[in-house]
């Protein structure tokens, strides 16, 4: 299938989610992503899938858990307020080192907040959310086509690591209709001999996050979640530049924001104002490394996002020491404007 | 005369030294989960989901695939991993805290459903491992660490009879109460437990089986008294019956 297709961000979230072999999904309804549920519930039973539409996001998240245990390729899908109801289950399978992809389609926060798309729950994707010491495996598309492509990825890298990934949309991506090339169907599934399926002819298995006995016995455990974390680090970091060669500005800004990051950079291009693009696509692992490296070369950083200013402590921490990092942001579901951005840039020269 | 072996430890239990105290219940309901995954011939095809509670270690005991589900989530793990491996048995373990506080949702809404899974319910009224808190099942004027002048209805609420609740929905295959204070509702917890592993095997349905249960250490009585408390005080509360087979209400 190469031929361009027009999908809704959270229509192509679901069918990738098919072609990457996921054949469980759990999910509570919630706006902006309500069409990922309805795609599901229409598409799984015609590939011979479940959909279940679970009581709660906390049932829904535990739904995956058990689904994941039991070796299946699983997802679920919520927007803000939901995903805070998930954080148990996802801390859970973080300790239990269960793989599941969950999709967040942010929305206005704090609290119910509004319906609009919106970047504030970074803080809470890259820091683990729930209780405890871990991390989960976040990716932020960019368009419909990464909305895809990453969502194949998302299962390949759970699965590879035993981790939860999240893919870190928002209400705008997921609401807009773009043109895309389906990905490939996943053809191979990666086997899981630690999964449950039966100790048949083999010890049981036991899947889980208590790790009572000895006193050590949970440090340890901790300890080897963080040297899988540190080979993700290493070997997983996705990033996006544009126009950065010869810039002396650069802003950094991922998802929805960096689209209108891109128009700002072609006006103040126009102007002759050397500026580009740094889209970290992995949120955590944050490319730490590349980030510094493109500091050092332009004379200032503006930061943009949907939110108060989150994503830019990470910035501050890797790229602060090479250059000054200002923050341009809106919170409650509202865009950043291209004028303000272009303004602000145009103020640095 | 020939010698016949008559009793033999369970080949589905694991030979460890038990954590639970003496005088409880959650041992005796093990080894007839044991005993039963032996006699079904299902040791190789069980997956039993541990709660949060004294129970969480119960796949220390039971020799199958366990996982532990978060506090009261156990119903919702146990339909996940049932809707992949649906030849397989899971066994839903589960307290009185779990099943009927943090986790009522879930048990309403998986029995709802008619999940094919076999939920054991043990109730002991009062939370064991966090050290004797009350529990939705703790009886009126009940002492508890959180009912520390008895439990009072008027404040926080009745004792939730479980199989009560469930079999007022339309999906549920078979309740049924037991108890495990004696030697006879031993037995017939056993042949309530494994008509409803049998169930599942047979594709029937929704099985719950609660098992009034004791908790001496946290009832502040010695064994005994706590088996008599079941009898005297829970069990008229709490009747022992069948409320559903095979679908029809009793």
């Amino acid at each position: 299938m190469s031929e361009k297709i027009l999908m809704k961000g959270n229509e192509a979230i679901g069918e990738a989610a098919i072609l990457a072999g996921c054949r469980h999904y759990f999910a509570y309804p919630i706006t902006p992503q309500n069409e990922i549920p309805a795609y599901m519930a229409k598409r799984l039973p015609e590939v011979g899938g479940t959909f279940l539409q679970a009581e709660s996001e906390l049932a829904a998240v535990s739904m995956v858990m058990g689904a994941s245990a039991g070796g299946a390729r699983v997802m679920t899908s919520s927007s803000s307020p939901g995903i805070s109801l998930k954080q148990e289950g996802i801390s859970y399978m973080s300790g239990a080192q269960l793989p599941a992809v969950i999709v967040n389609m942010m929305r206005g926060g704090p609290g119910l907040g509004n319906i609009a798309g919106a970047q504030g729950d970074y803080f809470q994707a890259t820091r683990g959310g729930g209780n405890g010491d871990y991390h989960v495996l976040v990716i932020a598309p960019g368009n419909v086509q990464e909305l895809a492509d990453y969502t194949i990825k998302a299962f390949d890298l759970a699965d590879k690591y035993r981790i939860v990934c999240m893919i870190l949309g928002d209400g705008y991506l997921g609401q807009m209709s773009e043109p895309l090339i389906l990905p490939k169907a996943v053809e191979n599934l990666p086997a899981k001999d630690w999964a449950l399926t039966g100790a048949k002819g083999r010890e049981p298995h036991i899947i889980a996050s208590l790790r009572l006995n000895p006193d050590n016995y949970l440090e340890k455990h901790v300890y080897d979640l963080y040297e899988n974390y540190k080979k993700i680090e290493e070997n997983e970091v996705i990033y996006d530049t544009q126009n950065l060669d010869d810039a002396d500005y650069m802003i950094v800004a991922y998802g929805t924001a960096s689209r209108i990051c891109k128009k700002a950079i072609r006006m103040l291009r126009a102007e002759g104002i050397k500026v580009g693009l740094f889209r970290p696509v992995t949120l955590w692992p944050f490319p730490k490394k590349e980030i510094a490296e493109a500091a050092k070369k332009v004379k200032k950083i503006l930061t943009v996002e949907m939110s108060m200013g989150q994503m830019v402590q990470d910035v501050q921490i890797n790229a602060g020491k090479f250059c000054d990092v200002d923050f341009l942001g809106r919170p409650g579901g509202m865009l950043p404007e291209v004028e303000k951005i272009v303004q602000r840039v145009k103020s640095y020269v | 005369m020939s010698e016949e072996k008559i009793y033999s430890f369970p080949k589905s239990m694991r030979e460890v030294t038990t954590h639970y105290c003496a005088g409880c219940g959650h041992g005796i309901v093990h080894k007839l989960i044991a005993q039963i995954m032996d006699e079904l011939g299902i040791q190789e095809k069980t997956l039993v989901i541990a709660p949060v509670g004294c129970s969480v270690l119960a796949y220390n005991y039971l020799k199958a695939d366990g996982l532990e589900a978060a506090h009261g989530r156990a119903p919702a793990v146990s339909t996940g991993l049932k809707r992949v491996h649906k030849d397989k048995v899971v066994i839903c373990y589960q307290g009185d805290g779990d099943l009927l506080a943090i986790g009522t949702a879930e048990t309403v809404h998986a029995a709802n459903r008619g999940e094919h899974i076999t939920v054991i319910f043990i109730n002991n009224a009062i939370y064991g491992m966090t050290g004797g808190q009350m529990a939705p099942t703790t009886m009126e004027g009940q002492v508890t660490k959180t009912t520390p002048y008895g439990r009072d209805p008027k404040e926080v609420g009745w004792p939730i009879r479980a199989c009560e609740l469930l079999n007022t929905l339309e999906a549920p295959y078979y309740i049924e109460r037991c108890a495990v204070y004696d030697v006879k509702h031993i037995n017939q917890t056993k042949k309530a437990i494994k008509k409803a592993i049998q169930n599942q095997i047979d594709g029937k349905g929704y099985s719950f089986v609660e098992i009034l249960s004791m908790c001496p250490t946290n009832w502040g009585v010695d064994p005994t008294k706590a088996a008599e408390w079941v009898r005297d005080v829970m069990e008229p509360y709490y009747p022992v019956k069948c409320f559903r087979d095979g679908g029809e209400k009793k």
